[in-house]
């Protein structure tokens, strides 16, 4: 097991630089997530993690080691890969038992660890089939097992959940987690699925354009986002931003340019809510009404603005109708107009 | 349980054969007759006397095996035909190693002069084998490669076509399965031998058929370079039947009808991945 460490790592092709001379601490045992959307930097951050590409600026460490030079090889680390990346003319036995081929064991040592292994990941029935033979999910087990076989210091996560259906990415999600805990081993996962994030990380590692906005365990992100970016990309559906104005600690809805935008999450701002002092009140016209069972949300339109709130299981909301929403106060995000940085919450 | 009708199926009604069909099996069936004759007509032949030779009755009146017998237990015919399968066999060894070598080295490897280097070699396509023929007579001359079994196989070792095939189908290779191999700790050949190589089976197997065929049929080089009987390959032996008093068309035969026969089991070997290497190199060419 080990520490990673990314000292102002920059990465460029070219003049063109894609990672900014990021900083970033990953503790031994850690289960970090990097999210952010495509182009963002998240897997190339990986992979020079990995030693799958020269790092074109600052240091990686991992351990008390500097591995900027290092071969893949000689990082001891184990990655596995969006497309799997199991062989497909070798069996799932070899497939597992390929993680050990450089390693000193003898060969009773290996098929022990190997069967072990498939064991622990539910493999054993299928140890003697080729990948073909296998579902996505079996697939990409095969590729958590051949990484783990070795024992490796970390574990390097390069969106292996995207190529799986939702119930099965559900499924490996806790596979993943429990794994995580029954091995201790550092984890750097990538994904551009907030889900994942959320439901996974010890701690989430936010990016854009080759910056990281903000690093911190997922309910934090959630509750704190640092800027408009973190704070819609965070939560499912995405936080409401409107341009407000604040007097006397009441957020009203802004005309002309704003100097505030007043962020709140659709499960915070209620449809036919009672409350008497609310932190934020919006009234529109519905446009889609979406019954989820225990709830329903009510998307409407403020000053030409798409918003969603919630409303009860069993409302009666309808198309075209005029609704009013309110947010109670604390709940309420204020971020700055120019910057589009956090300003606490009203 | 239901029984399992076990009864064929009527043939088709002839309303519903179109008439396209019948235009294409047409061709196919006079491009296959046009093919096959020639080589009925050898195995014939090869069976006749040297009276009956033009006698062209396909089936001969009393057929016999001795011009096999006499090819085969007189004259240098069995040494000609090791000659051919041992440069046939080099030749084709060293195509797979080297041209796929090349080949993946070009298609996963970023290095600057990389598309120099691939024009380069894509360019010697475009130069006809009459015109290297001097050079490489020159060359095996200087070297003192003439009349051995290096100078016969020399200028055929690596190849422009085979490297370009090579490089196609090792693009087609995702890179995840490399970079998955160099994490458990291969090094950069054992990836292309343990890894990328099984990946492209059917491109192996097709260059490895059409290398060897064309080895064993070469006849050009192999005749300028060697002057040895001992050293000539099947098809220069072939044309010692041909002399000037006379041409021994059966004895020509019976050689080109055993030649034929090795080339017959590589393709019978290879033929499904061979159809599959061509369907690829097609659809990702």
């Amino acid at each position: 097991m080990a520490k990673f460490e990314l000292r102002g790592l920059v990465k460029a092709y070219g003049k063109t630089k894609v990672i900014h001379g990021i900083n970033l601490v990953i503790p031994d045992g850690e289960f970090v997530v990097f999210v952010g959307p495509s182009g963002c930097g998240k897997s190339t951050t990986l992979r020079m993690i990995a030693g799958l590409e020269e790092v074109s600026g600052g240091e990686i460490r991992i351990g008390d080691r500097v591995v900027n030079e290092v071969d893949p090889k000689e990082r001891n680390l184990a990655m596995v890969f969006q497309n799997y990346a199991i062989y497909p003319h070798m069996t799932v036995r070899q497939n597992i038992a390929f993680g050990l081929y450089t390693s000193k064991l003898s060969k009773d040592e290996k098929a022990k660890k190997v069967e072990e292994a498939g064991a622990l990941l539910g493999l054993t029935p299928l140890l003697d089939r080729r990948p073909s033979d296998l579902s996505g999910g079996q697939r990409q087990r095969v590729a958590i097992g051949r990484a783990m076989v070795r024992d490796p210091a970390g574990f390097l996560f390069d969106e292996p959940l995207s190529n799986l259906d939702a119930q099965l990415r559900a499924q490996m999600r806790i596979e993943i987690k429990d794994l995580h805990r029954r091995l201790g081993t550092t984890i750097a996962y990538v994904t551009h699925d907030q889900v994942e994030a959320m439901t996974m990380a010890d701690r989430i590692v936010v990016m854009k354009d080759g910056h990281i906005l903000q690093a911190a365990p997922p309910m934090e992100v959630y509750d704190n986002p640092v800027d408009v970016f973190t704070a819609q990309f965070i939560g499912t559906p995405s936080m409401n931003i409107v341009p407000a104005t604040q007097t006397g600690g009441v957020v009203t809805l802004a005309e002309g340019a704003p100097t505030l935008l007043a962020g709140v999450r659709p499960h915070d701002l209620l449809v036919g809510s009672q409350i008497a002092d609310p932190g934020l009140t919006l009234t529109g016209t519905v446009t889609a009404v979406e019954p989820l069972g225990p709830e329903t949300l009510v998307h409407f339109t403020v000053a030409g603005r798409s918003i969603i709130s919630t409303a009860p299981a069993h409302g009666t909301v309808a198309i075209g109708s005029t609704v009013t929403a309110k947010a109670p106060r604390g709940q309420v995000h204020l971020f700055d107009a120019a910057t589009e940085k956090a300003m606490g919450r009203a | 349980m239901a029984a399992i009708d076990t009864t064929l199926s009527p043939p088709l009604p002839m309303s519903r054969i179109k008439p396209g069909r019948i235009v294409m099996w047409t061709v196919l069936f006079i491009g296959g007759l046009l093919m096959i004759t020639p080589i009925l007509f050898m195995f014939s032949t090869s069976l006749k006397t040297s009276s009956q030779i033009y006698d062209l009755r396909l089936i001969p009146q009393s057929p016999t095996l001795a011009n096999y017998i006499e090819v085969l237990t007189e004259g240098q015919f069995p040494r000609w035909f090791l000659n051919s399968s041992f440069v046939a066999i080099c030749v084709t060894a060293s195509n797979i190693f080297f041209d796929s070598l090349v080949g993946y080295t070009l298609a996963k490897f970023r290095f600057r002069g990389r598309q120099f280097v691939f024009i380069a070699i894509l360019s010697t396509l475009m130069i006809p084998t009459e015109m290297l023929v001097i050079p490489w007579y020159l060359m095996s001359a200087n070297f003192g490669w003439l009349d051995s079994y290096w100078g016969i196989m020399f200028p055929g070792m690596m190849t422009a076509f085979g490297t370009f095939l090579m490089k196609q189908f090792f693009e087609t290779v995702p890179d995840d399965f490399i970079e998955a191999a160099r994490m458990d700790g291969l090094n950069e050949f054992t990836i292309w031998w343990k890894i990328a190589m099984p990946l492209v089976t059917p491109a192996l197997s097709a260059l490895a058929i059409f290398t060897f065929l064309g080895n064993w049929t070469a006849f050009f080089w192999p005749l300028i370079s060697t002057t040895s009987k001992e050293l000539y390959t099947l098809p220069v032996g072939l044309t010692s039947f041909a002399v000037e008093q006379a041409i021994q068309w059966e004895m020509i035969m019976t050689g080109a009808a055993i030649a034929t026969i090795p080339t017959l089991v590589v393709f019978l070997v290879l033929q499904r991945y061979i159809v599959r290497g061509v369907m690829l190199a097609g659809l990702k060419g």
